[in-house]
């Protein structure tokens, strides 16, 4: 089922999607979408919706299953608090991605903002996982309290990363492909060896991410990726106990 | 114009478009790009500036003013007497808007500098004294402010949403070579007809989402300048402090925004000798113009408009070319509405300008 986006509003194309959804529809077609926010928000269903233009800021927030295809760029904020489902993007993103984000998955072909994966957490068989196919700028897994973010820099051969990275962070793990310099580290991170669990990790979800993206699996994997997990889990435990 | 709306806290809007040829377009364009961001305003603010509008006057000073009554008018007309010549006056035109309340009269300006207020302040620029009659209008008039001051350009702003304000003003009967705009979400201050944006002095505009968290040390730096901070707003010091940098120092464009939005000292002890020792004297010699919190904004000025986030990126800004044209705004979307297929399009980093100026001899 295709809808025609152009002036409507967030509340009026998320009518029109849960009115599909009710009808038993499986995969939606939203075109024409310019900026509108909450797209698909706290949307729980099994359905695939495909988005041609750019939407607003907060796609996906709170939802909990829906597979979304953006096939141009996304803007800030995608993945707020998303429980479960997955978003590809197959173009750029903007700052805050997967912000709390707890599940799910959050795929994106090019190059994300700032703060990208800031507070992601995990709980029990809840494990989001954030890929992107560029670079990142600073503040990357700022907060992050679980959960699983790769970067694999395909777009540039300079570094793929800003500073400030996982700053604040204390739970999950960062796979960063290629070197990175200690500066560009926040206090709270460290560069931790390389294990079995990281390959068969990076088999699986890097593995489907260029499956979905059409990408040479064997290829981009061949290169060494940088493995960066917190080195604590309270690195705030004792600011206010002197 | 002095009610006080009460204030809802959240996000603003930017936008802006330049034609770098020089060529001049409606106001249909900006309005277009600003409204689709709707969201990021809640109505207690929304304007426009435009740059060419006033061909036939391109020498002249515009000014436009905003006044609680007529009473406000006489005394600031008697205070511009003393200084100009007034070439031409005359209402803003407005078509009343239902959502558009408590307006202002409001009124332009064209103006010329008496040659005996020239050779009486030979030691100032003509800028200079306009700078100086528009502070005293702001600071001492009651129930006046001057709203833009420069040259074939002007302010059209109120309290609403960016749509209606510009259908208040009729602005897509104008045509400028560049247009900014504002939709407003106030966060700390209040909304009033003075307080929304953009902010104007002398050719200089600003569009701003954020709040300046420095904003006192700014305000005590810039009155050591003779600027007089009376908007009710933060916003007012940035564009202040690019006439400071920028008119009054003569600092290069580049240059400022690294004032204001400063490297980390961090990053600066990783830079080249040379480099570093540019950037440490700027933080010293300048520290007090550097803008700290959450900032994107638009600067406006007759050559062109600059775009620029803080150093730590707590605010979104999109900037695109397609062709001879420059684009700005707070989301891809505000761009898109009016350019669908961009050149290029891309996300300017923390502290580092986007810079659309026109071609070299147009003016």
């Amino acid at each position: 089922m295709e809808f025609d986006c152009l002036g409507l509003n967030h509340r009026r194309i998320n009518e029109k999607i849960r009115w599909a959804i009710s009808k038993g529809k499986e995969r939606i077609i939203l075109t024409n979408v310019n900026g509108q926010r909450y797209i698909a928000s706290g949307l729980k269903a099994e359905v695939r919706i495909n988005i041609r233009g750019t939407p607003g800021n907060d796609l996906a927030a709170f939802m909990d299953g829906p597979v979304i295809e953006v096939e141009g760029n996304a803007q800030d904020a995608i993945g707020n608090t998303m429980n479960q489902g997955k978003v590809v993007v197959r173009g750029d993103a903007g700052d805050v991605l997967g912000y709390g984000m707890r599940g799910g998955r959050l795929y994106i072909l090019g190059d994300v903002g700032y703060r990208v994966g800031i507070h992601m957490k995990a709980y029990k068989d809840l494990l989001p996982i954030l890929i992107a196919g560029g670079a990142a700028k600073d503040y990357l897994g700022e907060y992050m309290a679980g959960g699983i973010i790769i970067l694999l820099g395909l777009t540039t051969n300079r570094s793929i990363i800003g500073n400030y990275v996982g700053s604040g962070m204390h739970g999950g793990v960062i796979y960063i492909r290629g070197k990175v310099k200690k500066y560009q580290l926040g206090r709270e991170v460290g560069i931790r060896k390389w294990t079995e669990i990281d390959d068969k990790i990076l088999d699986k979800y890097l593995g489907e991410y260029c499956h979905d993206f059409n990408l040479n699996f064997k290829k981009i994997r061949k290169k060494k990726f940088t493995k960066l997990a917190p080195v604590s889990y309270r690195p705030y435990g004792k600011f206010y106990a002197y | 114009m002095n009610r006080i709306f009460p204030r809802i806290p959240s996000g603003c809007s930017v936008a802006g478009i330049l034609n770098e040829n020089g060529k001049r377009m409606s106001g249909n364009r900006i309005i277009r790009s600003i409204s689709v961001m709707h969201e990021r305003a809640n109505g207690l603010g929304g304007g426009f500036a435009g740059y060419g509008i006033y061909p036939r006057h391109k020498d002249d000073y515009s000014f436009h003013l905003m006044y609680d009554d007529e009473e406000a008018k006489r005394n600031t007309e008697d205070h511009l007497k003393e200084s100009f010549e007034i070439v031409e006056e005359e209402i803003i035109p407005t078509r009343p808007v239902e959502e558009v309340t408590q307006r202002p009269l409001l009124w332009r300006y064209f103006l010329q500098v008496k040659p005996e207020i020239k050779k009486l302040y030979y030691d100032l620029t003509e800028n200079d004294i306009v700078v100086k009659i528009v502070m005293h209008i702001n600071a001492r008039i009651r129930g006046a402010f001057v709203v833009s001051s420069g040259k074939n350009m002007g302010v059209f702003k109120g309290v609403g949403f960016p749509e209606d304000i510009a259908k208040f003003y009729r602005i897509e009967e104008y045509e400028a070579y560049l247009w900014t705009a504002h939709g407003r979400f106030p966060t700390n201050t209040p909304g009033w007809w003075g307080g929304a944006h953009p902010f104007g002095l002398l050719d200089w505009t600003l569009v701003h989402n954020g709040e300046i968290s420095s904003y006192g040390i700014n305000k005590r730096y810039l009155e050591g300048f003779g600027y007089q901070l009376m908007l009710q707003t933060d916003s007012e010091a940035v564009l202040y402090l690019f006439d400071l940098l920028l008119r009054r120092h003569g600092l290069p464009i580049e240059m400022v925004c690294r004032i204001l939005a400063a490297p980390f000292w961090s990053e600066i002890e990783r830079m080249p000798e040379e480099t570093r020792r540019v950037m440490e004297a700027i933080r010293m010699v300048y520290g007090s113009a550097l803008i700290n919190g959450p900032s994107s904004l638009i600067i406006g000025y007759s050559r062109g408009m600059l775009g620029l986030n803080d150093r730590v990126k707590l605010r979104p800004l999109m900037a695109a070319r397609k062709g001879e044209t420059f684009y700005l705004a707070s989301e891809e979307c505000g761009i898109r509405e009016v350019c669908p297929r961009p050149d290029e399009i891309w996300s300017p980093a923390a502290g580092e300008p986007a810079i659309g100026e026109l071609k070299e001899g147009l003016s």
